[in-house]
C-alpha cells in the first residue's frame, strides 16, 4: 500500500519536472542577451559556428521550417517528418534529459557538461547543508524539549527569543551581520579564498550555522509546541504512575511522540537548506552549486540554469513526498 | 428562539394558563445581557492582549507614516549626488575621521555613499518599497488563491483535480529560483521598467504564494461544505453563489488573514534578496522618482563598501530585520487571536 503510494508519487514527478522544465525554458528564452555576449562583440562567423555547435541555431520550440523543407523534398514518412518537427532546442533538451544528459555548459565553451559541474560543486553545497542540518537538529530539538519541560522558565524564554529571531530575520541578513561582527570584533575573516574550501575545513562553520539558523528556530518552535501537547497526555501520566524514572518518561514517552511532527518537517527543512543556500553561498563566497547558479544567470548559461533549477525542483518535490510518506509511517491513523 | 422556549416552559409548568409574570421574568433572563460578540471582536480582544503583536503593529504603522511622509522626513534628496558638499564616503555622524570631507556630521546622520548621496534619506525612502512590496503582492496572492481555492473546493470533481494538480506543479518550483528567472527574463522588457521595476516585482512575488492560500481555502471549503448551516442554506433555496459568498467565504477569512500576515514578510525578504542580487528594483537617477531605492539595493551597495563604511550595510540590514520581526509578531498575534486552541500551547 505504502510502496504503491510512493511509486505513484514518484511517477507523478515526471509531469512536474516536465512542467518545471518547460516554464524555465520559456522564461530563460525571454531574457535578453545570449551565452556568447562578451565585452567585445564576437565575430559573426564565430558566433554562427558556436550556435551551430550547440544547436542554438535551431528554433526554440518546434522546427516547422525543416518539416516544410523535407516535405518539399518529397519526404512522406510521418515518423521522419515528426522527427524533423521535433528537431528544436526544447525537444533536444528533453531528449537529453531523458538520458540524464543535461548538455554542455555554455560558459565552459562546451568543455564540461552541466552534470559534471553539478557533480563537482555538489559536495561543497552538501557540506554547507550538512553543517546547517546538524546545527539545526542538534541545537534546535533539545532547545525545544528543554523549553517545554521547563515552560515559562528563563531557558524557555531564551529559546523562544532565539527561535522568534531566527524564524523572522532572514538568513542573508544574519549572514551579513555575522560577517561584519566577526571581522570587526574578532578580526576573523569568514570570507575565505577558493582553495580554503577543500575537505572539511573550518570555513564551513560560519555559512553552515547561518544557513541552519532559520531551520533551527523552526525546529525549536515546533518541538516545543508538540512537546507541550504531549506532556498533558494520559499515557504520560500512566507512565509516571507505574513508577518509571522521569528520564525514561521523557525519552521514551514524551520525546518519541513529540518528534513525529518534527520528523515530518525535516524533509522540507533540509530541501529548504539546499535551495536556500545560494544566497548564503554568494555572501560567504562559497564555491558551491548555488553560487554557480547565480553566475550562470548573469552569463546566460542556459543549460546550467536549466540543470540547477531542475536539480533544486527535484529536491523540493522529493521533500514534499517525504512529508506525505512520513505522515503515513509515523502516524498510522493518517492514511496516505 | 425565546418564544419557542417560552412555549415549552409554560406548557410544562402551568398547562394552558397564561402566566404573564413568570413569562416576563423568563424573557428577561433569556435576553442577551450584552450584544453578541462577533468573531472579529473576539479576535481583536485576544490580539490586543498580545503585547508583542501590538508593538509590531505600532512599528508597522510608524513605518507607514515614514513611507508616506518620506519627502518631509528625509533631510536630502535620496537620488541627488552632492559630492562638493557631502563629500565622498562621508562616515556616519558619530564617527570621527581626520579627513574633514570624510568625518561624520549630523547633517548626514548615516553618512553618504560613494557618489555623495545621503544614506539616511535613502533609508527613509526605502521604507516605501518594502511596505508596498509586502502588501500589494499579498492582496494579489490572497485574491488569486481564494478564487482558485473556492472554485476547486466548491465545484469539486474534475475542476478540483485539475486545479490541484496545477498547484502541485507550482508548489514544486523552488520559489526563489522562479523569482530570479522571472526577474532576469523580464527586467529589460517594457513591463520591467514600470515604476523602477516595482510592477514586475509585484507580479513575480505573487506567482508562488497564492498556492498556499488556494490549498488552505480548498481544505476549508471542503470541510465547510459538509456543515449543517450550509445544508440549511441550501434547503431554504439559496443559490450556489450566495452560499459561497454569505456562508463559506466569511468562515474562511480567519485562517486566510493569518496566512496573509505571514506572506507579507516573505515578500519583503524576497524583494531584499532579489535587489541584493541586483535584479530587483532598478537604480534610478530621476530626482523625483517615488520609489528611488530599496533596502535590498542598499544592502548590495553597502556590501561593496562595508569595510570602509560599515553603517552603509548595517543600517539597511537592521531595517529589514526589524520590519520582518514586526510582521512575524503581528502574524503570531493574529494566529493566536483567530485560533485560540493553538494559543494555549
Amino acid at each position: 500500500m505504502l510502496l504503491a503510494f510512493i511509486l505513484r508519487r514518484l511517477l507523478w514527478l515526471i509531469p512536474v519536472i516536465l512542467a518545471v522544465t518547460t516554464i524555465t525554458f520559456f522564461l530563460m528564452h525571454q531574457a535578453p542577451g545570449g551565452p556568447w555576449d562578451r565585452e567585445k562583440p564576437v565575430a559573426s562567423a564565430t558566433l554562427k559556428a558556436l550556435n551551430q555547435k550547440f544547436g542554438l541555431d535551431k528554433p526554440v520550440w518546434v522546427n516547422i521550417e525543416q518539416v516544410r523543407a523535407r516535405w518539399q523534398a518529397g519526404e512522406r514518412n510521418p515518423v521522419r517528418l515528426l522527427g524533423a518537427f521535433l528537431d528544436s532546442q526544447y525537444f533536444r533538451y528533453l531528449w537529453g534529459l531523458a538520458r540524464l544528459d543535461l548538455g554542455p555548459s555554455y560558459r565552459s565553451k562546451g568543455t564540461e557538461s552541466v552534470q559534471s559541474i553539478l557533480w563537482r560543486k555538489f559536495p561543497t553545497t552538501a557540506k554547507v547543508g550538512l553543517v546547517a542540518t546538524a546545527f539545526a537538529v542538534v541545537v534546535g530539538i533539545p532547545l525545544g524539549i528543554f523549553g517545554a519541560l521547563k515552560q515559562n522558565s528563563w531557558i524557555d524564554y531564551i529559546s523562544l527569543t532565539v527561535a522568534t529571531l531566527g524564524v523572522s530575520v532572514p538568513s542573508f541578513i544574519i549572514g551579513v551581520l555575522v560577517i561584519i561582527f566577526l571581522s570587526q570584533a574578532f578580526g576573523i575573516k569568514p570570507i575565505r579564498q577558493p582553495e580554503e574550501w577543500q575537505g572539511f575545513s573550518t570555513a564551513y562553520l560560519a555559512p553552515g550555522i547561518v544557513l541552519g539558523l532559520g531551520t533551527m528556530s523552526y525546529l525549536t518552535r515546533l518541538t516545543r509546541s508538540s512537546m507541550l501537547e504531549v506532556i498533558r497526555q494520559d499515557y504520560v501520566r500512566t507512565a509516571r504512575a507505574k513508577g518509571l524514572s522521569e528520564f525514561r518518561v521523557v525519552t521514551r514517552h514524551m520525546v518519541r511522540n513529540a518528534l513525529i511532527a518534527v520528523v515530518t518537517v525535516l524533509g522540507p527543512a533540509v530541501a529548504g537548506l539546499v535551495t536556500g543556500s545560494f544566497i548564503i553561498e554568494t555572501i560567504f563566497n562559497v564555491p558551491g552549486m548555488g553560487r554557480e547558479y547565480v553566475v550562470a544567470i548573469a552569463a546566460r548559461d542556459y543549460s546550467m540554469i536549466m540543470g540547477t533549477t531542475l536539480m533544486y525542483a527535484l529536491f523540493v518535490a522529493l521533500a514534499n513526498l517525504w512529508v506525505d510518506v512520513m505522515y503515513g509511517v509515523l502516524d498510522p491513523r493518517i492514511r496516505v | 428562539m425565546a418564544s419557542l422556549i417560552r412555549g415549552s416552559v409554560s406548557k410544562g409548568r402551568r398547562g394552558m394558563a397564561a402566566p404573564t409574570t413568570t413569562m416576563r421574568a423568563l424573557d428577561r433572563d433569556l435576553e442577551l445581557r450584552r450584544p453578541p460578540r462577533s468573531l472579529w471582536s473576539d479576535a481583536w480582544r485576544r490580539f490586543r492582549k498580545n503585547r508583542l503583536a501590538i508593538a509590531g503593529l505600532a512599528y508597522i504603522l510608524f513605518l507607514a507614516i515614514v513611507a508616506i511622509a518620506a519627502p518631509v522626513i528625509a533631510p536630502h534628496n535620496p537620488v541627488q549626488s552632492d559630492v562638493q558638499h557631502a563629500g565622498v564616503f562621508r562616515q556616519a555622524a558619530w564617527i570621527h575621521d581626520p579627513n574633514p570631507m570624510r568625518t561624520g556630521t549630523w547633517e548626514y546622520p548615516l553618512g553618504t555613499d560613494s557618489v555623495g548621496r545621503d544614506v539616511f534619506s535613502r533609508l527613509v525612502y526605502g521604507t516605501r518599497v518594502s511596505l508596498v512590496v509586502g502588501f500589494v503582492p499579498m492582496v494579489f496572492t490572497v485574491s488569486i488563491g481564494m478564487l482558485v481555492g473556492l472554485l476547486a473546493g466548491y465545484a469539486g470533481g474534475r475542476v478540483d483535480n485539475l486545479l490541484m494538480r496545477f498547484t502541485d506543479v507550482v508548489y514544486a518550483f523552488p520559489d526563489l529560483l522562479l523569482f530570479i528567472i522571472m526577474q532576469v527574463a523580464f527586467q529589460d522588457a517594457w513591463i520591467g521598467k514600470l515604476l523602477n521595476g516595482l510592477v514586475l516585482l509585484f507580479i513575480t512575488l505573487s506567482l508562488v504564494s497564492w498556492v498556499t492560500v488556494a490549498r488552505l481555502v480548498r481544505g476549508e471549503v471542503l470541510a465547510l461544505k459538509q456543515k449543517e448551516f450550509v445544508e440549511a442554506a441550501r434547503a431554504i433555496g439559496a443559490s450556489g453563489a450566495s452560499i459561497v459568498a454569505r456562508h463559506i467565504v466569511p468562515n474562511t477569512l480567519g485562517p486566510i488573514i493569518v496566512v496573509a500576515a505571514y506572506i507579507v514578510p516573505g515578500a519583503i525578504i524576497s524583494e531584499a534578496i532579489l535587489s541584493y542580487l541586483g535584479i530587483g528594483i532598478r537604480p534610478t537617477v530621476q530626482l523625483d522618482a517615488p520609489f528611488p531605492t530599496s533596502w535590498g539595493s542598499m544592502i548590495l551597495e553597502g556590501s561593496k563598501a562595508w569595510e570602509s563604511q560599515p553603517w552603509m550595510l548595517i543600517a539597511p540590514t537592521l531595517a529589514v530585520a526589524s520590519i520582518t520581526l514586526a510582521f512575524t509578531f503581528v502574524g503570531d498575534g493574529l494566529r493566536d487571536a483567530f485560533d485560540p486552541r493553538q494559543a494555549e500551547r
